[in-house]
């Protein structure tokens, strides 16, 4: 049978030689190299304290945007559930009420928004999509879980804490990306 | 009056085991530790480093861990013996440490301590026939757990033990010729004063190593228990705390064969380049321990670091380089000690 690839050889079956069968010059090769090993730096990171940092464009968990007066920018068009590719995203829109104008920027706000991490697939599409600079897809990762229904993601579990009441939340959360997009 | 005085003795020999007892359990204990964290660091990882600092409670975890798994005996093992097994494995570990010095002594409450157990004059004989006791904890529970892989660990155990011991054996009669004692305290008391044994012996120092290896079931020769062929060897049957027991013994068996290597062939308790005679009784009593286990750590390091270095032995190899090269090696050895005893007239 022909070889399959030219990377075949033949095994060296010849007897040992006497040095060989002393052992002891290849024993002492092999400790030289393992205590080589053992002064080299370890490439390993620990993990829970030490992090690696993200690349710029990182996508992580999603966060909804408040403007600098902390109202929401969310007005439920509904164009990030129509740009997700995968379907997860879910989202009722309501009236702004005479008295909330200090919680919604615009007259219509999504009641309820919810995002299922687990069908998402983090390609950012929904952040393309929204015309109000509402969605960011964030530099964190969603965290482990029990259960599929802790997945799915409500609007309290999205939305960027309040600038004014917590301002360095606020500015932890929204990274180096979130806000720079030219609202129209 | 005198009833009393020896009242005392018994107690401070007592106290005396258990103190060397405990610390054989600790190093033991943390010579797990020593072992995962450097086979970790020769493979470029960090190893256990979650319980306590540096993993330093890694091996308390271990061993509750242990405690707390299922015990589970065999329906056709005979359960005597395989009760007894990991209990006689242990005991023979741990009776060696009897006989070895652990240091000079010490002044305490006015009185002379010496610490060593027991001064016997045939120390080494005794070291030996524990030594080759201790294949019994391991014949029996092979045999008594009634499962073919743990016979053939057995089986391989006693016959291993038995080729080796006879290189190592001879390799110390060659020793005794030159110290003219069986006395341990006493050959370390001559180490103090000459040069240490290995100056002497250096090929009889290397046969004992090797056979020291086989001994204690280590890599490269650690076939009774090879997971890939033998499913665990002889331990294939146990579970919780008796195959800890088994696990255990092993690191004691270390532990004391390398208190017994450092005390034959590196002075002991001895500190090289200083004279102890000048310093009190308890600093140099003190150091002197502190000497012997910085010794007994190397040699722990290097039972380690050949672990996770050199692969097993087939058992041909085994068995041929035990009866074809060591052997000889070791007669010849003998022989050229005599000879030079007899040339040099000393």
């Amino acid at each position: 049978m022909q070889p399959l690839t030219n990377r075949s050889q033949a095994v060296n079956r010849a007897p040992l030689t006497w040095w060989e069968r002393i052992y002891l010059p290849a024993i002492i090769g092999g400790l030289s190299i393992t205590l080589k090993h053992f002064f080299r730096k370890k490439p390993t990171i620990n993990y829970p304290e030490k992090t690696r940092p993200f690349s710029p464009v990182f996508r992580g968990l999603h966060i909804l945007n408040r403007d600098e007066q902390g109202r929401e920018n969310c007005t439920a068009c509904g164009l990030c559930a129509v740009a997700c590719p995968a379907e997860a995203i879910t989202m009722e829109a309501a009236e702004r009420l005479p008295g909330e104008e200090h919680l919604y920027r615009e007259e219509k706000y999504a009641a309820r928004y919810e995002i299922n991490m687990l069908r998402c697939i983090f390609c950012g599409l929904c952040e393309e999509a929204c015309p109000k600079d509402a969605i960011y897809l964030s530099e964190t990762f969603a965290p482990s879980d029990y259960q599929r229904k802790q997945f799915i993601y409500s609007k309290n579990d999205l939305l960027i804490p309040h600038p004014e009441k917590e301002p360095e939340a606020y500015k932890k959360a929204l990274g180096n990306r979130a806000g720079k997009k030219e609202v129209k | 009056m005198f009833l009393s005085i020896d009242l005392i003795y018994i107690l401070e020999k007592l106290i005396l085991i258990v103190i060397i007892v405990s610390i054989s359990m600790v190093v033991a204990m943390y010579t797990t530790l020593a072992e995962r964290k450097v086979a970790a660091f020769i493979q470029d990882r960090r190893g256990p480093n979650r319980a306590g600092p540096f993993g330093l409670l890694q091996p308390l975890a271990d061993g509750l861990k242990l405690f707390f798994k299922e015990e589970i005996i065999p329906m056709f093992s005979n359960k005597f013996l395989f009760v007894l097994g990991p209990g006689l494995a242990m005991l023979t570990a741990l009776m060696t440490s009897a006989v070895i010095p652990w240091g000079s002594k010490l002044e305490l409450f006015g009185r002379e301590i010496s610490l060593q157990i027991a001064d016997i004059n045939i120390g080494i004989l005794y070291v030996f026939g524990v030594v080759s006791l201790g294949v019994y904890g391991i014949i029996v529970g092979s045999w008594s757990s009634n499962n073919k892989y743990s016979l053939m660990g057995g089986l391989r155990a006693a016959s291993q033990i038995i080729s080796y011991e006879l290189a190592l054996g001879i390799s110390l009669i060659a020793l005794l010729m030159v110290t003219g004692t069986l006395s341990l305290k006493e050959m370390v008391l001559q180490q103090q004063e000459g040069y240490w044994n290995i100056v002497y012996q250096p090929l009889g120092f290397f046969l004992f190593l090797v056979c020291t290896f086989a001994e204690c079931n280590r890599t490269p020769f650690d076939l009774p228990e090879a997971e890939n062929e033998l499913i665990g060897g002889y331990h294939t049957e146990y579970s919780s705390m008796k195959l800890g027991f088994y696990l255990f013994a092993e690191y004691i068996n270390m532990f004391i064969s390398s208190a017994v290597m450092a005390t034959l062939f590196f002075g002991g308790y001895d500190i090289p380049f200083l004279d102890e005679s000048t310093l009190p009784v308890n600093v140099a009593g003190v150091l002197g321990i502190v000497a012997l286990f910085l010794k007994i750590a190397f040699f722990l390091f290097l039972f380690i670091w050949v672990r996770w270095t050199i692969p097993r032995f087939r058992y041909d190899q085994l068995m041929g380089l035990g009866w074809k090269v060591l052997l000889p090696l070791a007669l010849l050895n003998m022989f050229l000690t005599g000879a030079a005893i007899l040339f040099f007239d000393k």
